[in-house]
């Protein structure tokens, strides 16, 4: 039977990175952020994302900096686990085990050995009630240890994160919590009303520490802040009230010096308050999406505001912005399909309102915005607005279209189509024609045929009518423009089309309008045959790929999954599922089905022509999922796995209803990506920029290969050689001697101190290295090699025959295994 | 309940007056407001801040400053005189002129020995407090600016004096200048105006506090004469400050509305390190804030808007209760309204002058709730000016309409009222018996045939009246025969037989009208009475006092009656407790022996002493649950109180003879709208 635990569902690429405040290095240069099952570490220089902690099995849900060693960085999860990480070369040092769902880590200053956590109360977690406890870390030289030693410090405190802030805690070890009170380790705690008389909403939203006073900052539902003092007094603490947000205040945070108070809210605007003198204030206006998080660098030098369009700004303390790290921009809804750029393999749907944003899921990349409605937004509640609702790319990839409509509450209802192609000069989409009416009501459905020579567009209106759009040579236009017109309309019975798709080679159309499926001819524009199998609309339409391009399928509403043979025109197969999204892949026959069914989702898939799914899971999210795409892997994986074979061209990403974006992972893909971001060793003294990156990967792997075929040998003569360099180019040049001495005594570090081994030897490894060199792309060659460099280590006293009798092997041994290596696809 | 026909008056045009200055004596609990038009009110603030007197003002004498020493109150305005006033008699004791132009401020010492005002010559003058009088000692340097604020060292030995542009600190002894600490003038277009120095705070460390026209609260160390923090509260001026008695706490009152207050704070906790931080902010007010008071458990602040508000600090506070709720007080605590109830007249009371209206008239009966047509409208028949600068203490109008009467500070007049259709004419008695010289609380007995005038002898006149004149009869006194009357409440029941008086040290006299003499004397409750009420049946005197308690005292039997001490033993309702302003009158309806009606600032109040209490837990303002009802479980849900909250401002409600309701309204926004423009504000969203 199909083994499911090999393939897991992950959030990997495209996850949100706002989910929790982003922290900076205490030496300003690295951000780090949660994203999905990671933790992603990004150059607060160049806003390039280095590499990512990866070794949690749920979403991290909280990340904080070891207060013991500022180089390493705690992380929770969903998954129960608290992980040690050294942040810079990405190395997992140790994982606790604690066995529930975390949701948040602090740490306090005074108390070393002990985390503060966020876990869900044992007796109703659907209610959103949490606790927050303290774990003392046992001591242990363990990879894995198991944290057991919890006691709760204070219970019903609110999810969000920013409701829970530690501060310099002598008498009060403060932490504090509160979604209408705020609660200390020493019972003391004060609260506001939630609503006073004059209505006014004073809940509490989020919470700062003062770092060297006792000051509680606190952010209310209002837009009022209230800096709290003398407040372990039982009555006679006192506050004072700042007001500048019109709405909540989101976050709040202090400088490390504690001069300044930064607040956030959903004006997008980052006030930076002077601590003291009140009313005093700098603005730092229009950074995009409302402010969710703030965090401050240890040396005040940065701030970090993370926004709900997911993306991270990083701000410098002179309030000027120096870096925008810009994640997968999620909306309320995804109204167009998700899509892939066929060029530059990009995930494509509307991400800020009236654009089409292009995002590369390999890097996990923002790569740009197209300006689809080229309109001014205006950021008012309520005010119907243009939006990008249809998109489709043709099958190379050089016109897209889109459909932006509005009014869609009101009855007059208004859209467009537009037609972009795709100009190599800019390398971007550019406006080729607008079509204003191109249907008398909305448009339903959208496909671009996917023949090579001629391309058509279909779309289908719940004007009862589906047309196709050609690029037509008009006499009255210009030669040079070809302007997209009208080619054919066509209708059934006056019926409201449902769906419309082209088959793989372009030669069929099918429209399905209501219950009926019709079949078209493009070339002539007849119908060829119906398709019908009441009862239930029809859902979604697609036609199988490559050897089973001969079958069509289609979903209904009344819960039923259909297959038609269009050779002989009848129905081949069905059954009864109730299916919300019905994905093919387009580069094999698979076909993933999606169906939601008591209040989870299961996802088959299946070839048309086999009556046995590939492949099932059961539970995949508890959500609906409507949105779903298959997106190219850039080398395919060899898996010969029956279960995992469908994942090898093609990768499945789907959107589920809270708007996050899984993907399924196999656990070969897993390991290969953990042993490759082992090898990433950062040198402290260079700036990490990508060409530094591409550089210090090649060098690693040679000194790695160095080190293992000569522990002993390489090692001394690396530090010899470079330390010379090095007092070479430090040393300032007035005081350096003259060139002739320097020259020999430059030479001289460059030969190699003789300790003991022959010469033939250092031959030999040198024509290891060019050899290893040339197959640096081959892990496999590295593997070999590394298990020969141990059999080297495990057995240093051999006599000088039998060592010769194994670089003879070795060596014959190397270039036999190379070219076997070399011929593999 | 009842059914009234209401007549409902707006047409009486009463406006506060605006308060320039406060002060507050923190031994016997008492605090001084004094208003623009002159007049000086004491306030109790531990018995609910019940105004227990006003002394009315005079044309032309604007106050500045008020200051007590002791128990002793002074005031200092603009007319260049210190004035020390008798409490007891609600009058000017004397005026002494200060020979240094207008005053700008005065300002005691702890010591109670000496009292300094700022005048606009530049001169501190000191003045050695006496036991009878004051008496000019000598003044400190002359400056070059007129002072406008002063604060003593509570040590006594240095005075700080804030100017134009700058602070002075004096040595009391030698009467030099220790230090000059110049004030900053504000940046931009304000840089070519003087900064006014509004209000100093010397306080006994050494820190002198200044608020200025800037907007600026500044610390001063008097030592060195730096400054030390300064806070900027708001773009326009700073007018009041004042610190509490362990000064760790400063209130600051702007001329946005706004109070802002400071605390003394230790920053980090358990360390002895403080700081003045600026904490709360109220905004209570919608004009300047002339005068603020920080009285430990409370911020009592006032202003052009003319309302008292009292803000209590709760960290400060033991219990929380309706004694110590916000509260604000806009109208006296006292009548402004008389009616003669037999010929429908209204007699109104303002500062300057008295109006005299007669009720209209309507059609018919309507539905409850539905307001009637108008027959004939309200007519104003009279418009009485006060002779002299004194403005009126008290006046009334004889329930048949034919006799007015009013006094002010020094004179006592009595109209004869002659009405014959639209004819109205006055004469006024000219020949009035020598002890109506003045009195704090005139009434007419129910068949005005005699006119009562409490006077300033802590006795009651008794004075006839007929059509040739009026003759005085005698004169009413208690029985132990010392200093009393202050503060009178005057009440007659029908038959004329029985006169009750209470006064400021909340005794209740009541005397047998028919021998003369004083007939027995209730016992005296911690509380002010606010209003009573002989019942013209039972003949049982109806008391309310300031903190909301009610007792009903059977004058025959000399004793409370069963009811008053079945409500004492069961309690009051909570809602009826919490009720921040004090009842003004109560009232009988002859048609329903059972019924007292009562009647505060809001609401309108039926008892019906034939009903059981309600205890906490029932529900108190039930008339929309009884409506509901139907008509037999309409008995068992229903309770004694019966309130009415149509009305809104109420300042007076008076049974008339023919049954209806007169009720005077003053709505706040009509008072509001009157008030001058406030300083203008940039608001979000307009």
């Amino acid at each position: 039977m199909v083994e499911t635990s090999d393939i897991r569902v992950v959030r990997c690429g495209g996850s949100k990175v706002n989910l929790t405040p982003p922290i900076i290095s205490s030496d300003s240069r690295f951000v780090l952020c949660t994203s999905g099952d990671l933790v992603k570490v990004y150059s607060t220089r160049t806003e390039e994302w280095l590499h990512s902690l990866q070794g949690h099995t749920n979403q991290v849900t909280g990340i904080t900096l070891n207060p013991a060693n500022h180089l390493q960085v705690y992380s929770c999860s969903v998954d129960g686990t608290v992980k040690l990480w050294d942040f810079i070369d990405g190395i997992l040092i140790k994982t606790f085990v604690i066995g529930c769902p975390l949701f948040a880590i602090y740490v306090s200053e005074k108390h070393t050995g002990v985390l503060f956590l966020h876990v869900s109360m044992a007796t109703d977690s659907k209610n959103e009630c949490f606790q927050l406890v303290s774990v003392h870390l046992p001591k242990s030289a363990e990879q894995e240890v198991e944290a057991k030693e919890m006691s709760a410090v204070s219970s019903h405190i609110s999810k969000n994160p920013s409701c829970t802030a530690f501060g310099r805690g002598s008498v009060s070890e403060t932490c504090m919590s509160m979604v209408i009170f705020i609660s200390f380790f020493s019972l003391c705690s004060f609260s506001l009303k939630a609503t006073d008389k004059k209505g006014a909403k004073n809940a509490f939203t989020c919470i700062a520490c003062h770092p060297t006073d006792d000051c509680i900052a606190t952010g209310h539902e209002d837009g009022k802040i209230r800096l709290w003092r003398n407040f372990i007094h039982k009555k006679e603490y006192t506050y004072s009230t700042q007001h500048w947000h019109h709405n909540a205040v989101n976050t709040l945070c202090f400088t490390p010096e504690g001069t300044h108070l930064l607040s956030g809210g959903i004006e997008s605007v980052l006030v930076q308050w002077q601590y003291g003198a009140d009313n005093r204030k700098e603005f730092l206006p229009r950074l995009g999406g409302s402010i969710l998080h703030i965090s401050a660098s240890s040396d005040g030098q940065l701030f970090c505001t993370s926004h709900s369009d997911n993306k991270i700004t990083v701000i410098e303390s002179s309030f000027k912005v120096c870096g925008v790290i810009q994640g997968l921009v999620k909306g309320d809804a995804v109204l167009t399909d998700l899509m892939i750029d066929p060029r530059s393999k990009a995930l494509v749907l509307n991400g800020k309102p009236g654009h089409l944003q292009f995002y590369s899921l390999l890097r996990d990349k923002h790569l740009y915005n197209l300006d689809i409605v080229q309109q001014e937004y205006i950021y008012e509640a309520g005010l119907d607005q243009f939006e990008v609702v249809k998109a489709a790319f043709d099958i190379k990839g050089s016109w897209l279209a889109t459909v932006e409509e509005r009014g869609k509450k009101s009855s007059d209802l208004e859209f467009f189509l537009k037609l972009w192609a795709f100009d190599e000069r800019t390398q971007s989409f550019v406006l080729n024609t607008t079509i204003t009416a191109a249907h008398t009501d909305r448009i339903i459905s959208m496909c671009f045929s996917s023949s090579e020579e001629t391309t058509m567009l279909v779309t289908a209106a719940e004007d009862s009518q589906f047309k196709a759009w050609c690029q037509g040579a008009d006499a009255d236009t210009q030669q040079d423009q070809n302007f997209w017109s009208c080619d054919f309309v066509g209708s059934y019975h006056k019926l409201n089309p449902t769906n419309c798709s082209f088959s793989a080679d372009s030669s069929l159309l099918a429209v399905s309008f209501q219950e009926v499926i019709t079949i078209w001819s493009p070339d002539t524009w007849e119908m060829l045959t119906t398709l019908c199998q009441p009862p239930g609309v029809i859902r979604d339409l697609c036609f199988g790929r490559l050897s089973c391009s001969k079958y069509l399928l289609g979903t209904t509403t009344k819960n039923l999954l259909c297959c038609w043979n269009l050779l002989t025109c009848e129905l081949e197969w069905s059954t009864s599922v109730d299916v919300s999204k019905l994905q093919p892949d387009p580069f094999s026959e698979n076909v993933a089905a999606f169906s939601y069914q008591s209040k989870h989702t299961d996802l088959f898939v299946f070839k048309p022509s086999e009556p046995r799914p590939l492949f099932t899971n059961k539970n995949v999210c508890s959500e609906k999922v409507h949105r779903a795409v298959f997106v190219p892997r850039e080398e395919p994986l060899n898996s010969c796995d029956e279960s995992t074979q469908w994942l090898n061209r093609s990768q499945l990403y789907f959107l589920t209803q809270n708007m996050d974006l899984l993907t399924f992972s196999t656990a070969t893909e897993e390991d290969r990506m953990l042993s490759s971001s082992k090898q990433l060793v950062i040198d402290d003294s260079v700036a990490v920029t990508p060409f530094y990156l591409l550089l210090g990967k090649h060098r690693q792997q040679q000194q790695k290969l160095n080190t293992q075929s000569h522990p002993v040998s390489d090692k001394p003569q690396q530090t010899q050689g470079s330390v010379t360099i090095k007092e070479l180019l430090h040393t300032p040049a007035h005081v350096l001697p003259a060139a002739s001495v320097l020259c020999s005594m430059f030479v001289n570090s460059f030969l190699i101190s003789n300790t003991g081994e022959t010469l033939q030897e250092e031959m030999d490894s040198e024509k290891e290295e060019e050899d290893s060199e040339e197959e640096m792309e081959a892990c496999d060659s590295q593997q070999e090699l590394r298990a020969q460099g141990s059999v080297d280590e495990v057995t240093p006293k051999l006599s000088k025959a039998q060592e010769r009798e194994l670089k003879r092997v070795r060596k014959t041994d190397f270039s036999w295994m190379a070219g076997l290596i070399d011929s593999k696809p | 309940m009842g059914e009234f026909k209401v007549h409902r008056v707006r047409f009486f045009d009463y406006m506060p007056s605006g308060i320039r200055a406060l002060a507050f004596n923190r031994d016997i609990e008492r605090i001084a407001v004094a208003r623009m038009d002159g007049s000086v009110e004491v306030f109790h603030c531990s018995d609910r801040f019940f105004q227990e007197k006003i002394i009315p003002g005079r044309e032309q004498c604007g106050i500045e400053g008020l200051s007590w020493v002791g128990e002793r109150l002074f005031s200092a305005g603009l007319n260049g005189g210190i004035t020390e006033y008798d409490l007891t008699n609600q009058k000017v004791k004397y005026t002494v002129d200060a020979y240094g132009g207008p005053i700008w401020t005065i300002a005691g010492n702890q010591q109670g020995t000496h009292l300094a005002v700022g005048c606009e010559d530049g001169t501190v003058k000191l003045f050695e407090v006496n036991e009878d009088k004051i008496q000019f000692e000598r003044n400190l340097d002359r400056q070059k600016s007129r002072i406008i604020s002063l604060s003593w060292h509570p040590s006594g030995s240095k005075i700080a004096a804030g100017m134009m542009d700058m602070i002075q600190i004096f040595n009391v002894e030698t009467g030099h200048s220790v230090h000059r600490l110049l004030a900053d003038r504000g940046v931009g277009t304000s840089r070519s105006k003087e900064c006014v120095v509004w209000s100093v705070v010397y306080l006994s460390d050494g820190t002198i506090i200044s608020g200025d026209s800037v907007g600026m609260v500044k610390l001063w160390d008097d030592q060195t004469g730096t400054l030390i923090k300064s806070h900027n509260v708001t773009k326009c001026d700073v007018l009041a400050l004042s610190v509490s008695q362990n000064e760790d706490s400063l209130v600051a009152g702007t001329s946005e509305g706004t109070v802002v207050q400071f605390q003394f704070i230790s920053m980090v906790l358990g360390k002895d390190d403080k700081e003045w931080v600026r904490t709360r902010t109220f905004k209570n007010h919608t004009h300047d804030i002339r005068a603020v008071a920080e009285i430990t458990t409370a911020v009592v602040s006032g202003g052009m808007d003319a309302q008292l508000v009292v803000r209590p600090l709760l960290d400060k506070v033991e219990v929380r209760s309706a004694a110590s709720a916000l509260r604000k007080i806009h109208f006296p605590h006292r009548r402004l309204v008389s009616c003669a109830r037999k010929s429908g007249l209204m007699l109104f009371q303002y500062p300057g002058h008295l109006e005299l209206w007669r009720l209209g008239e309507s059609e018919g009966k309507g539905m409850p709730g539905s307001s009637l047509f108008v027959k004939r409208n309200p007519e104003k028949l009279l418009h009485l000016k006060v002779k002299g600068e004194d403005h009126i203490r008290c006046s009334a109008v004889s329930p048949c309409g034919e006799w007015i009467v009013y006094s002010t500070a020094s004179s006592l007049r009595l109209y004869r009222l002659h009405c014959d259709n639209n004819n109205v004419s006055i004469t006024k008695i000219s020949k009035l018996p020598m002890v109506l010289s003045s009195a704090n609380q005139l009434c007419f007995s129910s068949d005005s045939s005699h006119l009562f005038s409490a006077s300033t002898q802590s006795s009651v006149h008794l004075v006839s009246l007929s059509q040739s004149g009026c003759k005085f009869v005698g004169t009413l006194k208690p029985k132990s025969g010392e200093r009393t009357i202050g503060f009178g409440v005057l009440h007659i029941i029908e038959d004329g037989k029985w006169l009750a008086s209470a006064n400021s040290d909340h005794e209740v006299h009541i005397y047998n009208l028919q021998t003369r003499k004083a007939h027995c004397t209730v016992p005296v409750y911690s509380s002010a009475v606010t209003a009573m009420g002989i019942h013209p049946t039972t003949n049982c005197l109806f008391m309310m006092y300031a903190d909301q308690q009610m007792c009903e005292y059977s004058i025959e039997q000399k004793q409370y009656t069963d009811w008053s001490r079945m409500v004492q033993r069961k309690g009051l309702h909570r809602f009826w407790m919490e009720r921040d302003t004090p009842c003004l009158n109560v009232m009988f309806n002859p048609q329903h022996p059972s019924h007292v009606i009562l009647h505060d600032t809001y609401m309108l109040c039926i008892i019906d002493q034939s009903l059981p209490l309600p205890d906490d837990k029932t529900q108190f303002y039930n008339q929309l649950t009884l409506k509901s009802l139907p008509e037999e479980q309409r008995k068992s849900h229903s309770h004694a109180f019966k309130v009415c909250k149509t009305f809104k401002d109420i300042l007076c409600v008076e049974l008339m003879s023919d049954q209806s309701l007169v009720v005077v309204e003053r709505p706040l926004e009509d008072v509001a709208s009157q008030l001058p423009a406030p300083i203008k504000q940039k608001k979000f969203a307009t």
